[in-house]
């Protein structure tokens, strides 16, 4: 991906008064990616979008679209449109007519019937081809998302903007819409920038996503990059989830880290080859690189609840080394060994490299 | 309690059901109804004072009606972007000025205009000669006054239905492209037109029935309230039964209009 980024924040701070919502935003976005903003409410993940929109100004910094700097670009001027979280559909228009809003703006206006065949592609591309003379409150909450995405691709954006589409679905409907909006991705080869507090839904749509702290970012990376090498306990964290373990560097052995845990137990790691020895790091360990057995070896432990859930089986433990902890065991392997009661002592074991070191502050 | 409650309600009401009653009376004696006629109100009509009475009334309640939801609309929108001290100043004025008294109004608008017209009428003659138009109060004076009025009545109904209006919605429109004055246009006002009706509405009626600020800056013109108090002078008529009967059946249905135009969802 060397081609030319198609919109950049450099430096980008918003604050409203007192209040910082977005603190040093750098980010380039690529042409044709799916990019995902992902963080806890309030982190600043709307701020960083309504400011690529042009409905916030940036307090400082510069936002560029399409290699231009448009701070002060009002937002009918900018080549962006957006999906807004309630929707925003206009009531007093038709289904069809929302879709028409955008092209209808252009000056010199279009041919009716051009209009017209444009908005019939963009209902067919969502799926609603016979809804066009519908009112909009005589559509369900899943068939209004697709009106209002119908109506922010009809001017074919450079990026199409998406604050929480999908909140308001419940699961299922949310999933399907998931796949659909990815597809339609594909189709269109749009840039889609996606606000989302919902980390599978980003794991699952986008090609990178940017995980936002208290108005910073706090990593940019694919989904698989931040899942295995989160840079920081909070991204770990955040994204999947983690078991985190205190300890220290003692030294590096062929690549990984070597780490001391509570004390005595010695821990082969992933992680920055520059850790000095002597280092406080947390360990980072995914619950299902924790394999339970009832052998002789391993790290003492008992089960203090076990929690059904389907493909998988969680395991709470409490182990007088380590503290609690969360192991996850697939369901071949429970119906292989067995299932654990509460009260079982077991043995915790993981591979070499399967924990990370996270430098600690 | 209740038989309290039913007395204020008669003692409120009986009048008007007398004045309604004795206007479809055959005979001429207010004292007993000696029966159902309807010849009040065909005198009243080919009464050429009652028409030309009435006509300034229309004309003045349209006028007035159509000024004041022109500004009261554009008070209300530009007091959207505004915020803070300066909008509850200008929130404070706006309220203020629906309860002042009618009387406050009418003296103060008529010291108003006759100063204004004391300056002007000289400076009018110096610059024109003799065939100088003359400035005087009149159909013009009450207009002014009236959508004076009703122009702060306007405002705060169309404040209501502009704030109850999503922010999202202009934000759509403008990120679709269109630039504010289209936005307004398309968005915003078929989004507030059912309280610009109910404004209009309610400013007709208002100014169609009022007498104490018309009393004051009428000048020569005589409107309907004004006809009727004048004729009151000299004993209570049938006629004036009947004007009062069709004015009131011409208020209520443009104030009930009103209300089923408020209440009605536009979503
Ligand atoms: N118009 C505003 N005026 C003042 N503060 C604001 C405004 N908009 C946002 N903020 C503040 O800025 C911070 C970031 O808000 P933002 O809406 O970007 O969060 P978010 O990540 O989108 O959260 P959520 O997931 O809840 O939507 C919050 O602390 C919020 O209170
Ligand atoms: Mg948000």
């Amino acid at each position: 991906m060397q081609s030319q980024p198609i919109a950049e924040l450099r430096k980008v701070t918003k604050r409203y008064g007192a209040v910082t919502a977005a603190s040093g935003l750098d980010l380039a976005i690529l042409p044709g990616e799916f990019l995902s903003f992902l963080g806890p409410s309030g982190c600043g993940k709307t701020t960083a979008l309504r400011m690529l929109a042009g409905f916030e100004e940036a307090t400082e910094g510069e936002v560029l679209i399409d290699g231009q700097v448009v701070n002060g670009v009002p937002p009918h001027r900018r080549p962006v449109n957006m999906v807004f979280q309630q929707y925003a559909l206009f009531p007093h228009l038709t289904v069809a007519q929302n879709v028409a809003y955008g092209l209808n703006q252009r000056r010199p206006k279009l041919p009716k019937a051009e209009v017209a065949a444009e908005v019939a592609r963009a209902l067919d591309m969502v799926r609603l081809p016979e809804f066009g003379d519908r009112r909009i409150w005589e559509m369900s909450g899943g068939q209004q998302q697709r009106v209002a995405l119908a109506r922010a691709i009809i001017n074919r954006p450079k990026i199409l903007l998406l604050d929480e589409p999908m909140a308001a679905l419940d699961k299922k409907l949310r999933h399907d819409m998931q796949i659909e909006l990815k597809s339609l991705q594909r189709e269109l080869g749009i840039t889609f920038v996606l606000v989302t507090h919902d980390q599978e839904e980003a794991l699952s749509m986008s090609d990178r996503i940017c995980i936002m702290d208290q108005g910073r970012i706090a990593q940019i990376a694919t989904p698989e990059e931040l899942y295995d090498r989160p840079q920081s306990r909070y991204v770990a964290d955040f994204v999947g989830r983690s078991n985190f373990i205190p300890a220290k560097v003692t030294g590096h052995d062929g690549g990984l880290v070597v780490a001391e845990a509570a004390g005595a137990l010695r821990v082969l790691a992933r992680g920055d080859a520059a850790l000095p020895p002597g280092a406080a790091i947390t360990l980072s360990l995914r619950p299902e690189e924790i394999t339970l057995a009832t052998a002789q070896e391993g790290i003492e432990a008992e089960v203090t609840h076990r929690i059904f859930l389907g493909e998988h089986t969680e395991y709470h433990l409490k182990s007088p080394s380590l503290g609690t902890l969360v192991a996850v065991a697939p369901r071949a392997s429970e119906a292989r060994n067995g299932a654990l009661a509460p009260g079982a002592r077991v043995r915790l074991h993981w591979r070499d490299g399967a924990a990370l070191a996270l430098k600690d502050g | 309690m209740r038989i309290y409650a039913i007395l204020v309600y008669l003692f409120l009401y009986i009048p008007i059901g007398i004045i309604a009653l004795f206007s479809f009376n055959a005979g001429r004696h207010a004292a007993q109804f000696t029966g159902f006629s309807l010849q009040w109100y065909g005198t009243v009509l080919s009464n050429p004072f009652v028409i030309g009475a009435l006509k300034t009334s229309v004309i003045v309640a349209l006028s007035s009606a159509a000024l004041a939801t022109l500004s009261g609309t554009l008070a209300a929108v530009a007091l959207q972007g505004v915020r803070g001290r300066m909008r509850a100043f200008y929130d404070a004025l706006i309220y203020m000025a629906v309860m002042v008294p009618g009387i406050v109004i009418g003296i103060a608008t008529l010291i108003a205009l006759v100063t204004v017209f004391d300056v002007l009428n000289p400076m009018l003659s110096g610059l024109f000669g003799e065939g100088a138009p003359r400035l005087a109060l009149g159909k013009g004076s009450l207009i002014a006054a009236h959508g004076l009025f009703t122009m702060a009545l306007v405002t705060v109904i169309v404040r209501a239905r502009l704030q109850g209006m999503d922010r999202a919605l202009l934000e759509a429109s403008s990120d679709l492209g269109a630039p504010p004055m289209r936005s307004f246009l398309q968005i915003t006002l078929p989004q507030i037109a059912p309280a610009v009706l109910a404004g209009f509405l309610l400013s007709f009626t208002f100014s169609f029935d009022d007498f104490i600020i018309a009393f004051f800056v009428a000048g020569s013109e005589t409107t309907l309230p004004i006809y009727v108090f004048s004729s009151i002078r000299r004993g209570v008529t049938p006629e004036i039964n009947a004007i009062g009967t069709m004015v009131l059946v011409a208020s209520l249905l443009t104030l009930v209009s009103a209300q089923v135009i408020l209440r009605r969802r536009a979503r």
